[in-house]
């Protein structure tokens, strides 16, 4: 039962992103292009989703000491805006002005079938294994940093 | 060109909060892409059964919806190698910044988290600057 909620609400999250026209690269990088073809479609997507995710999250916060399936919310402990932050969110920003994808977005487009999505997958697992052998690796010596 | 959709970009983001909503409610957890495909990467996260099974949804809910015959818009402006080069850097970024747009984006900024308020902030500037080079200084792919 517990997965089957979990399989739910991750069908929400890929109905959403497909609807909303998050997945389609085309639509994404027009929202990027103000000097050229924009398309604000995109900021309407995050007013929906904070319409539902603030006072949502704020209820269940008050009126709730634990999630229907387990002992307790699991959310970040880091507080710190630090260099690994900034750093790897602009990384982030310039690979989606790329391609136009955001890992939220790719997922759900291998369900539409599209070979660019599996393309831009594999690259970014690719990325994200390079960026673990690097942190373990503690090439930046941010361990400190990371263990926060 | 794309067409404006306000309203059914709307309506999918209603959908993305309510998943988000539903998430935190029954798991206790954030609904963020970085983190839930990390888990399923070796090594695998300990809890990495629901991370799988929220993707096997994130995944087969558009099959579904293929297979029902909706036509969605989907084009992809850039070469392959720009989807290659796009995805490991994406990879590499949201690994260093501990998530991406689902992660900071909606979950973060929902509980007011100072850090994702700074993350969303830079990697839509960065993008927006990204594009901008490629499309009307570099000429565009």
């Amino acid at each position: 039962m517990r997965y089957v909620t979990v399989f739910l609400i991750g069908a929400l999250f890929g109905l959403g992103i497909v609807i909303s026209g998050m997945g389609n690269p085309a639509k994404v990088l027009n929202f990027f292009d103000l000097a050229g073809t924009f398309d604000p479609s995109l900021i309407f997507v995050m007013a929906g989703a904070l319409c539902v995710a603030v006072p949502g999250y704020a209820l269940i916060f008050r009126r709730r000491q634990k999630p229907v399936f387990g002992e307790t919310f699991v959310l970040p402990k880091a507080k710190l805006v630090d260099r690994k932050l900034v750093g790897g969110s602009a990384v982030f920003g310039i690979g989606w002005g790329i391609a136009g994808f955001c890992p939220g977005a790719a997922i759900p487009a291998l369900g539409l079938g599209q070979s660019s999505a599996l393309i831009f997958v594999v690259a970014l697992l690719a990325g994200i294994g390079i960026a673990r052998t690097v942190i373990n690796a503690d090439f930046f010596g941010t361990t400190q940093k990371t263990a926060r | 060109m794309t067409e404006f959709t306000p309203l059914m970009s709307f309506a999918g983001g209603l959908l993305i909060g309510l998943s988000a909503l539903t998430l935190m409610l029954f798991w206790g957890r954030i609904a963020g892409m970085t983190a839930i495909l990390g888990g399923i990467l070796p090594p695998l996260d300990r809890d990495w059964a629901w991370k799988a099974t929220f993707l096997a949804g994130a995944i087969l809910a558009p099959a579904a919806l293929t297979l029902a015959g909706v036509k969605v818009d989907f084009d992809v402006p850039v070469p392959l190698a720009a989807l290659i080069v796009g995805g490991v850097v994406t990879g590499i970024g949201v690994t260093f910044g501990s998530g991406c747009t689902s992660g900071h984006g909606i979950c973060g900024l929902a509980r007011f988290s100072k850090r994702s308020a700074v993350a969303t902030v830079t990697f839509m500037v960065f993008a927006f600057i990204t594009t901008y080079l490629i499309r009307h200084v570099f000429g565009g792919f």
